[in-house]
């Protein structure tokens, strides 16, 4: 067991809304750490500080450490673009660059950061629409628009733009809650395969799919880290009322 | 309701109408070969054209567009992308106060400042002139269109590790283009019939442009001042440039809107 991130008295505020407080917790290394809680409660601006976008927001702001690997994002000094180019993420809305092709949506984040010698950025579009499971649906359009594609697509290549600069960390944001069932389940199945090589944290609402593809759940609730564990224990024996509320559906 | 705002918007299209109409049937007769490429004539001797006001008019719009383009987008990306605080909110006010600013005022300033320096009538003081006058619109055209990027996408680029530089260009610019140009385009047609900033600024040339340093014919300078003669063989050529500048602007603007078109196709 290989702690990824470790989570150290972390705060975070818009303007004076203080919506994170002093949340503590380890990450495993390729595993699925789901988070879940009520509308609000602080879940997507908690996986936006572990990449540090948080800050990009007008009025936001952050206090406290986040160790990835031992070193910390927040330390002075950390160019926060490297640690973004590390720390991959997905939106909960599909965001395909609407100007760009399928290729050139995937080949856009390596032309950011520079081919390394010996590879081919076709090599790296293909590889990484693969991983995404989308190459088979794709692989005679490339160089059509990325907004032409259906939702579901478009979240996949989305992944596909993530992966293809090589982050260690996949961080996704509700990234099923504008899918069909289908495609949700394709992109379950998708993390399942991912988590070999990346450690993966995902926001959800839905918490069958916490239950089916995490290994540990996070659950929140106006900005506090009530609970924290093993997935199969939180929702089989949860130590906190307010846990089993939530899970067995009595409020949120 | 419906038959309200049917009936305004009919009365509201009758003046566009009548002076597309009026400017073509006035104007139409005194368009020939010789209209385009010949220099006027002096009072009196028959013939003669405007082609030295054309040409003028297109010298000055460049000239204009080249110091307010480049000055004009990257003020509007600062205030879209960088603009935050005061400074910003500064620049915002003064561009919509110069956007209201009477053109005549433009001119007198530029005459003041630019002419009285040089000591001359010129082509460049004329262009600086109408530059001022875009520069605000061009401006706010521009951060308006930049604020139309969703942030998803800002921050979808922000996550692959691009700086903010590299966001703004390669995908807040990229999706804003087609708007940028039509704001710009727009900017420009509208600075092409401006009359008054030119009067104090390029003047007038009974020649062919030469030079910058030299002062222009424009075609807005050339219907004040055909128009205002007592000869009918010049009000004639005055309804003859004032058909060409109308196709001009009308022609620029159709041209905006098919470029912001065919950028945005994609979507």
């Amino acid at each position: 067991m290989a702690v990824k991130i470790k989570v150290e008295n972390l705060n975070a505020w818009y303007g004076r809304n203080h919506v994170l407080k002093d949340i503590n917790l380890e990450i495993e290394a390729n595993k699925i750490t789901a988070v879940i809680g009520p509308s609000g409660c602080g879940k997507s601006t908690f996986i936006r500080c572990l990449n540090r976008l948080h800050e990009v927001v007008p009025g936001a702001r952050v206090r406290g450490h986040v160790w990835v690997d031992g070193q910390d994002l927040y330390a002075p000094g950390v160019d926060p673009t490297e640690v973004r180019h590390r720390i991959g993420m997905v939106f909960q809305k599909p965001n395909p660059f609407p100007t760009m092709s399928i290729f050139e949506n995937v080949a856009v984040g390596v032309r950011i950061h520079g081919l390394k010698p010996e590879t081919k950025l076709e090599d790296i579009v293909e590889r990484s629409l693969r991983m995404a499971a989308l190459w088979e649906e794709v692989s005679d359009r490339l160089y059509t628009s990325g907004a032409s594609l259906s939702g579901g697509q478009q979240q996949r290549l989305c992944i596909a733009r993530a992966l293809a600069v090589e982050p260690e960390i996949l961080l996704l944001d509700e990234p099923c809650a504008s899918l069909d069932p289908i495609s949700t389940l394709k992109i379950e199945d998708l993390l399942v395969e991912l988590k070999e090589n990346y450690t993966i944290v995902i926001v959800t609402h839905n918490m069958q799919q916490a239950a089916r593809v995490s290994d540990y759940t996070a659950f929140l609730i106006n900005g506090e880290l009530v609970e924290y564990g093993p997935t199969p224990e939180i929702f089989t024996r949860p130590r906190d009322k307010r846990t089993e509320d939530y899970i067995t559906g009595r409020f949120g | 309701m419906l038959f309200l705002t049917v009936l305004a918007t009919g009365i509201a299209l009758v003046p566009l109408a009548s002076i597309l109409v009026y400017v073509t049937i006035k104007g139409l007769p005194a368009l020939n070969w010789e209209f385009f490429t010949q220099l006027p004539k002096a009072v009196g001797e028959p013939g003669g054209g405007l082609g030295n006001a054309i040409l003028g008019t297109i010298i000055l719009v460049l000239l204009a567009a080249g110091i307010a383009l480049p000055f004009g987008i990257l003020t509007g990306i600062y205030l879209a992308e960088f603009g935050k605080e005061r400074l910003a909110f500064i620049v915002r006010f003064l561009c919509d106060v110069l956007t209201g600013v009477p053109s005549i005022i433009v001119g007198i300033v530029v005459y003041s400042t630019v002419v009285l320096t040089m000591k001359r009538f010129s082509a460049l003081a004329g262009g600086i002139a109408l530059a001022i006058i875009m520069l605000p619109l061009v401006a706010r055209s521009t951060e308006e269109m930049l604020r139309l990027v969703p942030r998803s996408l800002r921050e979808a680029s922000l996550a692959l590790g691009a700086t903010q530089g590299r966001t703004i260009r390669s995908v807040v610019l990229r999706s804003a283009l087609g708007g940028i140009v039509t704001g710009a385009m727009l900017a420009t047609a509208r600075v092409a019939g401006e009359t008054a900033p030119l009067l104090f600024t390029a003047l007038n040339s009974r020649y062919w442009p030469t030079g910058l340093d030299e002062r222009i014919a424009s075609l807005p300078v050339y219907i004040f001042t055909y128009s205002t003669t007592p000869y009918e063989d010049l009000h004639r050529l005055a309804w003859g440039a004032a058909l060409v500048l109308v196709s001009m602007v009308l022609g620029t603007s159709i041209a905006a809107r098919i470029a912001a078109k065919k950028v945005n196709g994609g979507k």
